[in-house]
């Protein structure tokens, strides 16, 4: 019986989420921050060049009787083809007069009077940057001025910036991949405390009530602290409840014994039929609130025993030999033949006591849903590295639905509404072998009728 | 399959009614075919000849045009004239970079151009296909009982001891004709100051100026000069009578000049001038380039002198016309010692 949990949203959704997004904010601001950078750079560059070459220019020039010498330098355009193959153009004035170079190239201006000036502008069908620097010479007591334009296209520069954009982009997408990993990775360590934490909760067998031991993360601490004390809770109302019933149960038998007797003599000295039949019908019924009070306190007992189960050698040829000798009286009075099929030494490790129960719960039910004048058979093997106790009856054997459910508390087969029982039989026996690392399985028998009920336990 | 060569009379072409003059113009492939690749080049037909062939065997129903010009006019053809010509050859390696600085070239990638070492492409518009080491050629004749000079200095030495040996005896291009040899003086200034000594030495011994490096070798090899600087080295050794002259790479510095080819902004037939592109590179970067100018198997063992003229735009220096006059004012001053 579980309860639906509600879900809504998930950490490691959230967590990924958070930190792709804030990831992909990241790897398009290095991106952009990457690409201006490298664009004012190259820029920079380009015009720093620029200036060198014109300056270069201007400094190989000088005035001499009124005319201009200049001596055009190799540098100055050897070094423009350093960076880049780009196109170059140049023009030189001296004063208003056009000396050299390209007539039709524009020229820069600015603002203030010394330069140089840079612009950006279009000569020849192509972008060209644009510098126009000015030197201040003296002929004959008057000043006089070379102007130097040099201009350059901006190809070289184009071919660098796409291919430092595409550099930042693989470097963004890097960052972005990486910090993917990293998160999936994140949100996979920070979630695992809760799922050992579920783990170990969810693996633990039906009474395990022991408050959690492992060391939590200090954010789980009042998760773990609040479901260890409600464990607690539930584990001190289980066994009171538990010694309730023990308590009822043998304060019940008790009597039921001392009324049994009493119906027996009463049984001896009536003498009519009728009444004979109704006192018969008592004793069945006392018997069986007996019997259920019995396996009540086998009940409370296994369930105390298992808690601290002891860790003896058993011997299970023996153990089921005296089973058999024990119940046989209870047998015989329905005519119903014991037989034990013993092959090998087998032994286990474990609770005697708690096997001897778990034992004589299944057989009690095999005489119990037996018809007259059949045999149960018991047999011990060793199979493929487990002892294997096997009981076959020739009864109804199990309703195909219920196979499974029949192991809970007072849960009773559908076919065998008519048979006074309590239901706890498998039950016992089930926490028995869960205890002892072993499994209780039940199905009906291969051939002919019958239940058959494996007990397996894992081999000494 | 031979192909027809057609030599075909100037006149019937409307190229003819061009501004730019035409040194001669050969027709390979059949005539009636519709794909033609229209080349202005500065080299001899003879040259290109089994390179076009071989292109021509590849591409069937192709047929080349081709047209020979000096340098000067073919930069003028495609800057001024924007002639409609597919691919230009050129050994002006300064002209065709100022093409292609100017932007009267069209770019163009594939693997072929890719493969090109750096030094042999400037951005996606100019191919260098030949490397062309300026050599001095030394008759043999006039240096007999002498050493045979390795450097320049050792040449200066040589005409410093010898100066009636050698008198009138020194050829050299004439800066002011020739753009090969303004740009093989301006590469060699760049390089060493003993250029400008080696010239004025020349000057001092009334040297002889040229046009053209075949007819500075035919007067090497007629015994009228003695020296002839600066002369393209492949044309000296192609020659049959190689056993007149020496022809001397200097171990100081050699300058290598790099034909190009590249294909003209305004190109009609973009299609054919890329395969002929591809096809002439493969051709000379490749060993089955020996019919073409091919100097590498001499270059490979003088790296370390090689000076190659570097394509780009430092080229573009010694064409502005305020530095080339001021350069040959300097020349001038040097060689003709007025």
């Amino acid at each position: 019986m579980s309860a639906e949990v509600h879900s809504r949203g998930s950490i490691r959704r959230r967590l990924l989420v958070q930190l792709l997004l804030g990831a992909a904010v990241l790897a398009i601001a290095l991106f952009f921050i990457v690409q201006s950078l490298a664009r004012e750079l190259a820029e920079e560059s380009q015009d720093n060049i620029l200036a060198a070459a014109a300056s270069a220019i201007l400094d190989a020039t000088s005035v001499r009787q009124g005319e201009l010498l200049l001596d055009l330098p190799y540098s100055a355009f050897s070094m423009l083809s350093n960076i880049s193959n780009d196109r170059v153009f140049y023009a030189v004035y001296f004063g208003e007069t056009f000396v050299t170079g390209y007539d039709d190239l524009p020229t820069a201006t600015g603002s203030d009077n010394f330069g140089p000036w840079f612009t950006t502008s279009e000569y020849r069908s192509e972008e060209v940057r644009l510098i126009t620097a000015v030197r201040r010479l003296s002929s004959g007591g008057k000043p006089v001025s070379v102007a130097v334009t040099m201009a350059q296209t901006r190809d070289g520069q184009r071919d660098q910036l796409l291919w430092i954009s595409q550099i930042a982009a693989a470097l963004g997408t890097g960052f972005f991949v990486s910090v993917t990993v990293l998160a999936l990775l994140a949100a996979r360590s920070s979630i695992s405390p809760l799922l050992r934490l579920t783990d170990s909760v969810g693996r633990r067998g039906p009474e395990d009530l022991r408050p959690v031991a492992a060391p939590v993360p200090h954010e789980m601490v009042p998760l773990v602290a609040a479901l260890n004390s409600f464990m607690d809770r539930l584990k001190r109302s289980l066994a009171k409840s538990e010694e309730f019933i023990a308590d009822a149960a043998h304060r019940v038998r008790t009597p039921l014994a001392t009324v049994r007797t009493q119906a027996e003599i009463t049984y001896r000295r009536v003498e009519k039929e009728e009444n004979r039949a109704s006192i018969r019908e008592m004793i069945r019924a006392i018997d069986e609130s007996s019997r259920a009070a019995g396996q009540m306190l086998d009940h409370a007992m296994v369930t105390f025993r298992t808690d601290h189960l002891e860790q003896d050698r058993i011997d299970l040829n023996s153990l089921t030999a005296e089973m058999i000798e024990r119940l046989r009286p209870t047998a015989e009075l329905r005519d119903i033949e014991l037989e034990l099929d013993q092959q090998n030494a087998t032994e286990t490790i474990g609770d005697a006591i708690l096997v001897q129960s778990a034992l004589r719960n299944i057989l009690d039910n095999a005489i119990k849903y037996s018809p007259q004048d059949s045999t149960v058979t018991v047999s011990v093997a060793r199979k493929e590295g487990v002892a294997v106790l096997t009981i076959r009856d020739q009864g109804i054997g199990f309703a195909d639905t219920d196979v499974e459910n029949l192991k809970g508390r007072f849960a009773r087969g559908t076919n065998v509404e008519s048979i006074v029982g309590s239901g706890l039989g498998l039950t016992i026996a089930d926490d028995v072998l869960r205890a002892h690392g072993g499994g209780l399985s039940i199905a009906n028998n291969s051939e002919g009728t019958g239940a058959c009920v494996t007990l397996s336990f894992p081999l000494q | 399959m031979r192909h027809l060569i057609l030599s075909l009379a100037v006149i019937f072409w409307p190229l003819a009614l061009s501004a730019f003059e035409i040194e001669e113009r050969v027709l390979f492939g059949t005539q009636d075919n519709a794909q033609t690749v229209r080349v202005i080049s500065t080299g001899d037909v003879r040259v290109f000849e089994p390179m076009i062939n071989g292109f021509l065997a590849d591409h069937p129903g192709v047929s080349v045009d081709y047209t020979v010009v000096s340098s000067s006019e073919l930069m003028k053809a495609i800057s001024q004239e924007k002639a409609a010509f597919d691919v230009a050859i050129s050994s002006a390696m300064d002209l065709q970079t100022k093409l292609a600085n100017d932007g009267f070239t069209a770019s163009y990638t594939s693997q072929a151009t890719q493969s090109l070492p750096d030094w042999a492409r400037w951005r996606q518009d100019l191919f260098a296909f030949t490397q062309e080491p300026a050599a001095i050629v030394l008759s043999k004749d006039a240096f007999s009982g002498l050493p045979i000079p390795q450097t320049r200095q050792d040449l200066i030495e040589i005409l410093r001891q010898h100066p009636d040996r050698f008198r009138g005896k020194i050829g050299t291009y004439d800066l002011r004709q020739s753009g090969l040899g303004y740009l093989f003086a301006t590469q060699d200034s760049r390089t060493s100051e003993v250029y400008w000594r080696l010239t004025e030495v020349m000057g001092a011994l009334d040297a002889q100026l040229y046009c053209c490096s075949s007819d500075m070798i035919n007067d090497v090899s007629s015994g009228k000069l003695a020296i002839a600087y600066n002369v393209l080295g492949v044309y000296a050794l192609s020659r049959e009578d190689t056993d007149r002259f020496t022809v001397l790479l200097p171990s100081d510095f050699t300058t290598v000049m790099m034909r190009t080819a590249l294909i003209p902004e305004n190109a009609q037939n973009k299609e054919l001038a890329e395969p002929f592109i591809d096809y002439l590179l493969k051709v000379a970067w490749t060993n089955s380039g020996q019919q073409m100018y091919d100097a590498s198997a001499t270059l490979a063992e003088m790296e370390d002198s090689l000076r190659r003229i570097r394509l780009g735009p430092g080229l573009l220096i010694f064409l502005d016309e305020y530095k080339k006059k001021s350069f040959l004012n300097a020349w001038e001053n040097a060689i003709l010692q007025k």
